[in-house]
């Protein structure tokens, strides 16, 4: 059976509601199911803020008194699941990988339009399923990880749900994933080659990959510890004789490639924004498609760095820090081309340009750090304390949450054709750079010195920098102020955009501002040089 | 053109400089109390100069970008239209490769110091049933030690404790008390979920696994007292899950050996 895919009747138009209705409506159009996802990932964002703050209140002193013990392990169990999986991978996968690949391969929408629509509105759904299990006998409280035999001893309603919440967003997850690949290798549009394309389709053709690739094996994992729990099967439980060691091996075969999932598409928005914004060709398209799939194919055989001091054997303890180290190769040469890509340019400081270098400097810290935990000798020492939890919200916070504000200045005029109040969003930018650096910075020493992360008390000698820390978590929840302000007032009152403000050389700002149903009045246009800044091509603009 | 290599030339220097005296003078770790702490120290403080030249190399690449390349006012137009450079591509993987692999090879002679290559084995192996599997932890041995003065200690952990059972005396004790400057050597298991055992003055972690012993091996070397810290999340106390290691003179630790010592049963 063959089925034809006929966008322009997948799409009747005369079916779909108007206006900001169509936000809460079964939309099949890409765009709107983009903007669905984002809207639906702040939500959450907001949420799992709240479940930060609480826990750096918590830590503000070095006594267990803000909230009962339990309640805190499933505050940090929250918070690590919702900003992972409802916030995160949603928003930098299914928000703009949703909203800009059908214009990036010159299609009208993507390859599955139901499909798709259904990978979003799992989301809701579970995520809400997801808070709302705090209320029936109390949340999961065994960490995002869920290491049996620990989930398996605590109350069992709350983990059980967090079981089928993850499987619904590990569902929607992958069905986005099927379709980014079939949209980027078979919707593009008839002379448009795979060199041409723009670098997020080439950042989120891997993430998909690593997504098919993966999160099946998550998917599998989690119904057997379902098992466990409910039907007291033996695969994980010791008592049993089960392995408790073999589940983390399964876990972090997904959850380590789940970190590329997170970042991997921020490489791709922030190879978009900086060319734009430095009036630059991107540096070296070429190494930075070979870095991208170079990342993939390391990311699936590094997991057991995160099991260094749990069962693994020496040799397997060596071969993944090798592995582990080299991704910070291919990773190293991205960051030397953006830095290339700003050089020589004619930068504009705006909100976008300034995230995406907040997003530089921070990530190569966390980078740095990264390499450092990759060996074993040293892991051993910070492994489960502060300095890991530091390390990786460089990377997740400080990289990815960042690239998705730098996003959200870069393309609000292509949304709303209104253009973001630059000293809001650089007032933004201020707030939340020093807020973040002063909440995790301080964490890397609380790590080395003896503090053992998803504690809810501490050695009285740590009070002090905690106290920094919490006051720098005050500021990143200020920080979003600023932003809300600035978003509502601007989708009325904004300066308006014109179809191209940046005057920029990608297809989505070839169409006019808010872009029509189906992305363009007539053909779609042939982008050959999506990056062609300084060329004849953009002289002509 | 010659200016500007001197300016380069003077800016790489001085990132140098500053990683270096950093490195050499911050200090960032707690004391070192055992055989592996200095080894452990010195890995850290070169990956410290490495990562501080990396970070303040590329920060000063990216604030002066921004500063010398923004876009004046009366500018129109773009940047010059460089869409590469391979050999610039070149050495920037190449560099970073060499770095990673020294990184690499170095650490490996670290954690082979550290007694990490070594084969698992607990001395308690024989009177155990041979068949029996160890998991995987640090079984630390130096040469001069020649592992004659071995304490062995059986750790048992489970929510919210540890316990330390000495066989030789026939106890079990709730603070783990050991002679300075001698091996020990610890067997781990838990009786409920997952634990850790992570002495920061140390350097030393290994989880505790139920169902599925591990080994961890340590020469503490100075005298004092040193907290033992859970570093896996083990339930809602995981926070207040400690227990005190006290390193003492070899007199002082055979005094509390033989005051807490039972008389062995006869069977």
């Amino acid at each position: 059976m063959t089925i034809s895919i006929d966008p322009q009747k997948t799409n009747n138009e005369s079916l779909q509601p108007k206006g900001w209705l169509r936000y809460f409506s079964f939309s099949l159009d890409h765009k709107v199911i983009g903007i669905q996802y984002l809207v639906c990932g702040f939500l959450f964002y907001l949420i799992g803020g709240t479940l930060a703050s609480a826990i750096r209140i918590e830590l503000a002193s070095p006594m267990s008194d803000f909230m009962p013990r339990d309640v805190y392990n499933q505050v940090l169990t929250l918070h690590g699941t919702i900003m992972i999986f409802l916030w995160i991978v949603p928003v930098v996968n299914g928000a703009f990988g949703n909203y800009l690949i059908p214009f990036y391969v010159g299609a009208r929408d993507m390859a599955f339009p139901r499909l798709n629509a259904v990978a979003f509105w799992l989301i809701p759904p579970s995520g809400l399923m997801l808070v709302a299990s705090y209320f029936v006998e109390g949340a999961a409280q065994a960490g995002w990880t869920a290491y049996p035999p620990l989930s398996i001893t605590t109350p069992q309603s709350g983990q059980i749900i967090w079981i089928l919440s993850v499987l619904l967003l590990g569902g929607s997850s992958i069905f986005g994933g099927i379709n980014f690949i079939a949209t980027i290798i078979k919707l593009r549009r008839p002379g448009l080659k795979l060199m041409q394309l723009p670098m997020y389709c080439w950042a989120m053709l891997g993430t998909s990959l690593l997504v098919v690739l993966s999160t099946p094996v998550l998917a599998g994992t989690l119904i057997l510890l379902s098992f466990d729990i409910i039907a007291n099967t033996g695969f994980f439980n010791p008592v049993l004789g089960g392995n408790v060691v073999v589940y983390q091996h399964l876990f972090w075969f997904y959850s380590h490639p789940a970190v590329y999932i997170m970042v991997l598409p921020a490489f791709g928005l922030v190879s978009e924004i900086l060319p734009i914004h430095a009036r630059k060709p991107l540096f070296g398209y070429t190494t930075m498609v070979f870095s991208i799939m170079g990342i993939v194919v390391l990311g699936l055989v590094v997991w057991a760095h995160h099991m260094f001091t749990s069962g693994t054997p020496p040799w397997m303890r060596l071969f993944f820090t090798i592995a582990t180290a080299f991704i910070a190769v291919p990773t190293g040469i991205k960051f030397f081309n953006w830095v290339a890509t700003l050089w020589g340019g004619k930068i504009s400081i705006n909100s976008a340009m300034l995230f995406s270098c907040g997003f530089i400097i921070n990530f190569v810290f966390g980078g740095i750090t990264g390499v450092a935990l990759a060996q074993v000798p040293f892991d051993i020492h910070v492994h489960d304390t502060y300095f890991v939890v530091a390390h990786f919200h460089y990377i997740v916070y400080g990289g990815t949450v960042f690239i998705i504000f730098s996003s959200i200045y870069h393309w609000f005029p292509k949304v709303t054709g209104k253009m973001l109040n630059e000293k809001l969003g650089i007032l933004h930018f201020i707030i939340t750079f020093i807020g973040f650096n002063l909440c995790f910075a301080p964490q890397h020493w609380l790590g080395l010195n003896g503090m053992p992360r998803r504690v809810a008390e501490y050695d009285p000698q740590f009070q002090f920098v905690n106290q920094i820390s919490s006051l720098g978590a005050l500021l990143m929840a200020i920080s979003t102020i600023p932003f809300l302000i600035n978003v509502f007032l601007s989708v009325r009152h904004g300066k308006d955009a014109g179809n191209n403000p940046w005057n920029a050389l990608t297809p989505e700002w070839l169409t006019s501002s808010p872009p029509p149903v189906e992305n363009w009045e007539g053909e779609a246009p042939l982008v050959e040089e999506p990056y062609g800044y300084g060329k004849e091509i953009s002289e002509q603009k | 053109m010659l200016n500007k290599n001197i300016y380069l030339i003077l800016v790489i220097s001085l990132v140098f400089a500053i990683s270096f005296w950093i490195g050499f003078n911050v200090n960032l770790l707690p004391a070192e109390a055992s055989i592996n702490a200095p080894i452990y120290d010195e890995l850290f403080q070169i990956l410290f100069i490495i990562g501080l030249i990396i970070f303040i190399g590329m920060t000063i690449a990216v604030v002066y970008s921004l500063f010398k390349f923004r876009k004046r006012n009366d500018q129109i137009g773009d940047g010059i239209a460089l869409e590469g450079n391979l050999s610039l591509e070149i050495v920037w993987t190449i560099i970073p490769s060499i770095i990673v692999l020294l990184i690499g090879l170095y650490s490996y002679n670290i954690y082979d110091r550290m007694g990490g290559m070594k084969e698992l084995n607990h001395s308690h192996e024989m009177m155990s049933s041979n068949t029996e599997k160890i998991w995987a932890g640090i079984s630390q041995t130096s040469d001069s030690e020649k592992a004659i003065n071995n304490l062995s200690i059986e750790v048992s952990a489970m929510q919210f404790a540890f316990l330390f059972n000495y066989p030789n005396g026939n106890f079990i004790s709730g603070e783990l008390h050991v002679p300075v400057d001698q091996k020990v050597s610890m067997k781990m298991e838990s009786k409920d979920v997952i634990h850790a055992f992570w002495v920061p003055e140390f350097r030393i972690k290994q989880d505790i696994i139920p169902g599925q012993p591990t080994i961890l091996n340590f020469t503490p070397t100075k005298i004092g007292k040193y907290p033992i810290i859970c570093a896996e999340l083990c339930g809602p106390y995981h926070g207040g899950m400690r227990a005190s290691i006290i390193v003492e003179e070899e007199s002082d630790y055979n005094k509390w050996f033989n005051k807490n010592k039972k008389p062995e049963v006869n069977l």
